[in-house]
């Protein structure tokens, strides 16, 4: 598959470096601190080489999906889905304003191509955990469920629950995505993948900003496993 | 008799059998029942283990890719334990899912407060949506339950109990069926409580009303009867006393009335022993019912 870094919505082309501008429309600043940006390569990279979702297919069953766990902070998320065509680049900046449908926590009901509702930590795994049951139970083996979580979300023990679950019961569509910006305020080197190794998960720790590191880790095979991706990136406190 | 819960999976197992969209998810409370379904349908029959919070929220990630989830264990377990998941995966993520509980306020009184949620059904009442079936006995749970799932994407909670009456009645799934009529007060009896309630309201002149879908609340209904019967209302309830009298008083609102709320004490009682001892301790033996829906509906005391 070639590398396509670039997209085309009403003959407008966004690319990566498109970004900092879109989510400027949101923030009234192309400049942002690595926290607004920490999950920006991760979902470029996902949304433009990886996931098969498109706005063209946002109802097919087949697609692939992506659940955006880490609500908070998500004008990378709104940048990616406009540069991508899901939702018109004018309504970014609206963004938080009660008419506009893009919120500082998003609602899967009012955003194009957002699968899930997002704010309240720890609740994506579990439900992307159900949406691998569910496509399975219909016999659709081809679609992927992506999750993206945050190192400190992951103190939720929610989260545990699904992790716990998803790999002996060998979900191998499952994956998941952790940004670790070093948030959590407890937590030690090698924790996070090591947790998701123990209980039976193929788990790779990866450069969170390195697009090509990123790109091989996401497609990395996982037979009969699911899989999880530890993208590090600066620390938020740094 | 058998119980409600025993026409539970067999009922389901039948839904899975006909219906491709069904699925049942549990967190190990009742999974040998489900042993036949799981061998017949092992992708449609999961067990998360003693997770709850993944139990709602990977029903919810099924149902948001089309499956009809069923989702069962004690209502403690399932409403109270993983609220935010009832709230959020399912509510806010506007999907849908038949959460069927056991245990109930008190169906295991050896086992404690642990295993009691009498609060189960006043939680529900603060999210939008939401279809409440209270079966009263076993044929009812098990038209209920066909009810709920047939439901198409309505989030709907059926709960089950092993307190149940004799005979069971037919159920429409919405309105309020009545049972006897008077024309001095109207007593609302929610499920299992029908026969305490007409027993302890025999000689009386009041109409019956008998609840097994208590949400929506069927407000024409209630109106309906308390033209004949008058507006004093006595609502008999198998869990948290007063969960339905706002509802009473929002049906009533442009006409005098009164209500009472009876029901399962807030207080923690720190008891043990049977259900019959638990029905009593909260006032809602037949005996305590008559004296306290007598008081309420019978005529003023002389003045002195």
């Amino acid at each position: 598959m070639g590398r396509m870094t670039i997209t085309e919505e009403h003959a407008r082309a966004y690319g990566f470096t498109d970004l900092p501008a879109l989510m400027g429309l949101m923030t009234g600043d192309e400049k942002h601190g690595p926290a607004a940006t920490s999950t920006l390569d991760v979902l470029w990279v996902l949304y433009d080489r990886v996931l098969r979702a498109g706005p063209e297919r946002m109802d097919d069953p087949g697609r692939d999906r992506f659940l955006l766990s880490k609500g908070h902070g998500p004008m990378a998320y709104y940048a990616v889905l406009a540069a991508k065509g899901f939702l018109p680049v004018d309504w970014l900046p609206g963004f938080g304003s009660y008419d506009s449908p893009l919120g500082h926590h998003p609602d899967r009901v009012l955003v194009p191509g957002a699968e899930i509702g997002s704010g309240s930590l720890g609740h994506g795994l579990p439900i992307a955990v159900g949406t691998a049951l569910g496509l399975r139970a219909q016999g659709l083996h081809e679609p992927r469920v992506w999750t993206l979580v945050g190192d400190a979300e992951l103190d939720e023990g929610s989260n545990h629950e699904a992790i716990a679950f998803a790999g002996p019961a060998g979900l191998d569509r499952l994956h998941t995505v952790v940004v670790d910006n070093a948030s959590a305020s407890y937590a030690r080197p090698g924790g996070i993948a090591a947790r998701f190794e123990a209980a039976g998960w193929s788990a790779l720790t990866v450069d969170g900003r390195d697009h090509e590191a990123l790109y091989a880790a996401f497609t990395a095979p996982h037979p009969g496993r699911p899989h999880a991706v530890v993208a590090r990136v600066e620390p938020k406190t740094a | 008799m058998d119980t409600m819960r025993d026409r539970f999976a067999p009922a389901v197992t039948r839904l899975l059998d006909e219906d491709p969209r069904v699925a049942v998810v549990l967190a190990e409370i009742g999974v040998a029942d489900f042993t036949e379904a799981l061998r017949q349908h092992p992708d449609r029959v999961v067990n998360v283990g003693i997770r709850e919070q993944l139990l709602v929220g990977a029903a919810a990630g099924m149902a948001l890719t089309g499956l009809r989830p069923v989702v069962h264990t004690f209502a403690s377990f399932l409403v109270e334990r993983p609220f935010e998941q009832v709230k959020l995966d399912l509510g806010h993520q506007d999907v849908g899912a038949v959460l069927v509980s056991a245990a109930a306020s008190f169906d295991w009184p050896a086992g404690g407060y642990t295993h009691m949620a009498p609060g189960d059904v006043a939680l529900l009442d603060t999210l939008d949506g939401w279809t409440v079936h209270v079966p009263g006995h076993p044929d009812e749970a098990e038209t209920l339950l066909r009810r709920a799932v047939a439901a198409g994407d309505d989030k709907v909670y059926v709960r089950l109990s092993l307190q149940a009456n004799a005979r069971g009645l037919p159920v429409d799934g919405g309105r309020f069926r009545t049972v006897r009529e008077g024309r001095s007060g109207v007593v609302v009896a929610v499920g299992p409580l029908l026969d305490a309630v007409l027993e302890a309201t025999e000689g009386l002149d009041v109409t019956v009303l008998y609840a097994t879908t208590v949400r929506p609340f069927d407000a024409a209904g209630l109106r309906r009867a308390t033209g004949a019967a008058g507006a004093d209302v006595v609502l008999v309830e198998p869990y948290l006393a007063g969960t339905s009298t706002a509802a009473a008083n929002d049906a009533l609102a442009d006409v005098p009335h009164r209500v009472l709320g009876l029901g399962v004490g807030r207080a923690e009682l720190r008891r043990y022993g049977r259900i019959d001892e638990h029905v009593a301790a909260h006032g809602l033996d037949a005996r305590s019912l008559r004296a306290r829906i007598g008081g309420f509906v019978g005529p003023a005391p002389e003045r002195a």
